[in-house]
């Protein structure tokens, strides 16, 4: 592998509070130098970044890629591609597959799939549960031996508090994430969006903001009174916001994720029963966007994270009722960010790249998040200024529901450099 | 497109005087006033039956019973023409069997309103017999269908308009040609 | 210039108060075509209209073909049993084949809020929607707006109160909407768990106690209680209904003023209501079902002249791309 210097840039690298024009070195994998004036190897290959900023690989922790069984919506692949289009270097893949990714060997074929893709690295979600029938605990220590980075039963709630609390205190002995979906089941039966005005308008079931608030309350109090680390997914209420708030002040051992949907989109992105706008947990209104928002920029909500949800095209191409929960996410995370909340004033670039990156990265002990030397040349290379048209029918996933076509964003990736290797390059 | 001409053809005296002509005509047709029922067509021909229901009054002394026909619900040609979304009231006697009815309209040209009342009245009874009186026959047949009795002729060529302006919805009464304007 | 309906009618939220009197001032002629001796009119001859009922329904679907038969139209039942996933086809599957088939409207009901703008969007044919989901049932509204209106003699200003199961009604909302597009004063009434979210924010007033809404109103649209909403636990039991929210002669008694009681049928007598209520003098619940066959008839000539120029403008603009 030749050795590759990036010249010219404006690096930021959060994990350092780096931000300022600098070329990075990458030798074998590695970043070896970031800075002016150090010696340039033999056969360097130059790369010239002026204009741009590099910065660390995004790192997703919330990602379906849909293998093995729904090959048709998502491969690890091509999930792995649409990525790195987007520019992420690092994915976790939901274990909700068909089968669910419950077992070392199931683990096993997630890692032995992502290495042999051209993408991002893609690392595993453990089952909580066999099945993620929320019954029997699953075998943490092998799921972390074969490379488990956390476990989840996302796409499906915790329902059981007992579950839960064995969970966290079994996660311990492994030192990963216990990362849930909160949802309380009765009260979000059959719903289908949120509860308010415009399900009031539309005929339509609501999800009601306390469905997720309760459960996240009781992961709260279970992670205080476990020890364990519980990672809420994409936490989408003022109420929840407040109620993280409060845990992290008390020192619990809480950390959250928000959807870049859940910062840009409210529940009227559902009038004209729009099925792109489905999604689980649904699109709320503008005052839990802004607490979204505030969550993100005081470190409440710790990071960014997709929740891509592929689904085939014809799945959505149905009544509001009948069309699967869930977008896709990748290819949109980075211009959603910049445009939503580095233009609308919400975050600094340094800001959402530590929440795209950095922050997932240390939150799910992932490498990576950093530009400091020694760490893996992933790299993200992407014009914040540049303004691009989403147009779902260039995206590299195989699936195309998104409620973002023919947005105008800004913020686009150029390069992405996975352990020293170009996996991306904008046309 | 060169701007329409209109052209006057009846005044208001021309036109009384085509109704007394007609209400005479009705008469004898329908021998005598006791069965006769005179049915206007929605909207101008409900007017000149009035008219001719005042005159009859006034020469005969004879009260006879009026009717009003809306066709639009009967018409062929809903999808050229988009509908019509005020419907006038349909009124016709109870019983039509046995009367004489005299269908009473502005002008005849196509013939297919006239159709349309036909098969209207048919709906609603078996009179023993139905006469058409228009005030203008301005030719253009697309039907076989003619007025018994006419109040005046006017050849009119097909791109010509007639329009009957009447008093009581026009604010004054005047027969005119519109030649040259789109039908 | 008077105003049109445009290609479909699948709810009374979209139209303006000018439409909505369109339709009812249509329907006032249609009212004497069903009391003629031959109850028929050429109007919608050679149209092909599909009643498509994915819902069991007596009452909406015979009044559609009555109104459907007396302007002469072509009409084709189609019954399917619940939603397209148990039946298999999908919805849009259903919508080409319809296309394919050159009918040139649809009435359909289904059990999915937003189907009948789901299937309008996708075919060329006029859509009346007879009741999606709990969203809208539009014609149910008409009908009620029209009976209002001969009661009362006008719609502005009168105080109409729903009473009952809002949550899970379509009828509700295209009586709230239809109401307060013309001038009324709207309340709804029913314990808060048979109360949507943000109901509030419509323009409606609230009422929890259904003495209150009667002392208040001039006229009760009293909706079916469905029996099924006692298992899903939203109410204890329907004696407890009764005697809590029922429309009773004594509660009726004791209003200031004599009021009209509506009801969109079928009724559960001494559930939401008296059978003397529903009997009695201020019922209007069989004008009701007279009105819905004018109001249909209107609904679906309006459509039928509208549809040449609409459906191009329509396909022009479905042309545009996805």
């Amino acid at each position: 592998m030749r050795p590759m210097l990036l010249v010219g840039g404006r690096v930021i690298d959060p994990s350092r509070g780096f931000d300022e024009p600098a070329d990075v070195l990458l030798v074998d994998g590695m970043i070896a130098a970031v800075g002016r004036g150090f010696g340039r190897p033999d056969e360097v290959e130059l790369l010239d970044v002026a204009g741009l900023v590099v910065a660390p690989g995004l790192v997703d922790v919330h990602t379906h890629l849909r293998e093995p069984g729904q090959e048709d919506r998502e491969t690890i692949a091509t999930g792995a591609m649409a990525a790195a289009a987007g520019g992420f270097t690092a994915i976790c893949a939901m274990p909700n597959t068909d089968p669910p990714i419950d077992n070392q060997s199931a683990v096993g074929f997630v890692v032995k799939q992502g290495a042999a893709a051209a993408g991002a690295r893609v690392y595993p979600i453990g089952a909580i549960s066999l099945g993620q029938r929320g019954e029997q605990l699953a075998e943490f220590g092998e799921l972390v031996g074969a490379g488990a980075v956390a476990v989840s039963d996302d796409g499906h709630p915790v329902a059981s508090g007992h579950m839960m609390r064995t969970a966290l205190e079994y996660a311990r002995t492994f030192g990963i994430p216990v990362a849930d979906h909160c949802e309380e089941p009765t009260l979000a039966a059959r719903g289908v969006m949120h509860e308010g005005v415009v399900a009031t308008r539309l005929g339509l079931k609501g999800i009601p903001a306390a469905a997720e608030e309760i459960m996240v309350a009781r992961d709260i109090l279970l992670a205080r009174h476990t020890g364990g680390h519980v990672h809420l997914c994409h936490m989408s209420t003022r109420g929840s916001v407040e109620l993280i708030r409060r845990a992290k002040e008390q020192g619990s051992r809480v950390t959250a994720e928000a959807c870049p949907h859940h910062f840009s989109l409210t529940h009227e992105a559902c009038a004209g029963y729009n099925t792109n706008a489905k999604m689980n947990p649904p699109l709320r209104e503008p005052e839990d966007v802004e607490a979204i928002r505030r969550g993100l920029k005081d470190g409440t909500i710790d990071c960014i994270a997709t929740d891509h949800a592929p689904h085939h095209y014809d799945a959505k191409e149905r009544e509001f009722d009948d069309a699967p929960f869930g977008i896709v996410g990748l290819e949109t995370a980075l211009g959603l960010g910049v445009t939503t909340l580095v233009d609308g004033g919400v975050l600094t670039l340094s800001e959402l790249l530590d929440r795209m990156s950095t922050v997932p990265a240390r939150v799910f002990g992932l490498p990576g998040g950093s530009l400091a030397p020694g760490q893996p040349a992933d790299i993200v290379v992407f014009d914040p200024a540049a303004q691009w048209t989403v147009d779902p029918g260039r995206f590299r996933s195989k699936s195309r529901n998104t409620p973002f076509a023919g947005w105008e964003l800004r913020g686009r990736v150029l390069r992405t450099i996975v352990g020293g290797r170009l996996m991306y390059q904008a046309a | 497109m060169s701007a329409p001409v209109r052209t006057s053809l009846l005044d208001a005296q021309a036109i009384g005087r085509a109704l007394h002509r007609m209400a005479l005509e009705i008469v004898a047709l329908a021998g005598g006033t006791e069965r006769l029922v005179l049915v206007g067509i929605q909207r101008r021909g409900v007017e000149l039956a009035e008219r001719i229901g005042v005159l009859l009054r006034r020469e005969h002394g004879a009260d006879v019973q009026h009717g009003a026909l809306d066709i639009t619900l009967y018409r062929d040609d809903l999808n050229e023409i988009g509908p019509r979304p005020v419907i006038g009231e349909t009124r016709l006697p109870h019983e039509l069997d046995g009367k004489v009815i005299v269908i009473v309209d502005d002008v005849l040209f196509t013939g297919r309103t006239i159709r349309a009342a036909l098969d209207q009245i048919a709906d609603f009874g078996r009179p023993a017999r139905i006469g058409l009186a228009v005030l203008i026959d301005r030719g253009g047949r697309e039907l076989p269908i003619q007025a018994d009795i006419v109040g005046e002729r006017v050849p009119a060529r097909p791109g010509d308009r007639v329009d009957v302006l009447l008093a009581e919805v026009d604010g004054r009464d005047a027969v005119e040609l519109v030649r040259g304007s789109a039908a | 210039m008077t105003p049109t309906l445009g290609k479909d009618l699948l709810g009374l939220e979209p139209l303006s108060g000018e439409q909505l009197r369109l339709i009812l001032d249509t329907a006032e002629p249609f009212k004497e075509v069903s009391e003629r001796a031959i109850k028929k009119v050429p109007t919608l001859r050679g149209k092909t209209i599909v009643n498509l009922f994915f819902e069991s329904s007596t009452r909406t679907r015979i009044s559609f073909e009555f109104a459907e038969k007396r302007l002469s139209a072509d009409t084709v039942n189609i019954a399917g049993s619940g939603s397209s996933v148990q039946k298999g086809e999908t919805l849009v599957d259903t919508a080409r084949n319809l296309e394919a088939m050159r009918i040139d409207m649809v009435v359909m009901r289904h059990p999915s809020s937003g189907a009948a703008r789901f299937l309008a969007e996708r075919i060329r044919s006029n859509v009346v929607n007879a009741g999606d989901g709990t969203h809208e049932h539009p014609t149910q509204g008409l009908l009620d707006l029209l009976t209002i209106r001969d009661r009362l003699g006008r719609i502005e200003g009168a105080k109409v109160c729903i009473c009952g199961d809002i949550l899970h009604s379509r009828v509700a909302r295209s009586n709230i909407w239809g109401l307060l597009k013309l001038g009324a004063h709207v309340a709804v009434c029913g314990p808060q768990s048979l109360l949507p979210r943000g109901i509030e924010e419509l323009g409606v007033t609230v009422f929890r106690r259904i003495e209150d809404a009667i002392a208040w109103a001039d006229v009760l649209n009293v909706l079916r209680l469905q029996l099924e909403r006692m298992n899903a636990g939203f109410i204890p039991s329907l004696r407890e209904y009764y005697r809590v929210f029922g429309v009773t002669v004594e509660r009726l008694e004791r209003a200031p003023r004599d009021l009209v009681i509506l009801h969109p049928g079928p009724m559960n007598r001494g559930v939401e209501i008296d059978s003397r209520v529903a009997d009695g003098p201020h019922s209007v619940i069989l004008h009701q079902v007279t009105n819905g066959v004018a109001v249909r008839m209107a609904v679906l000539y309006l459509l039928a002249g509208g549809r040449p120029e609409l459906a191009e403008a329509a396909k022009s603009g479905r042309e545009g791309g996805e």
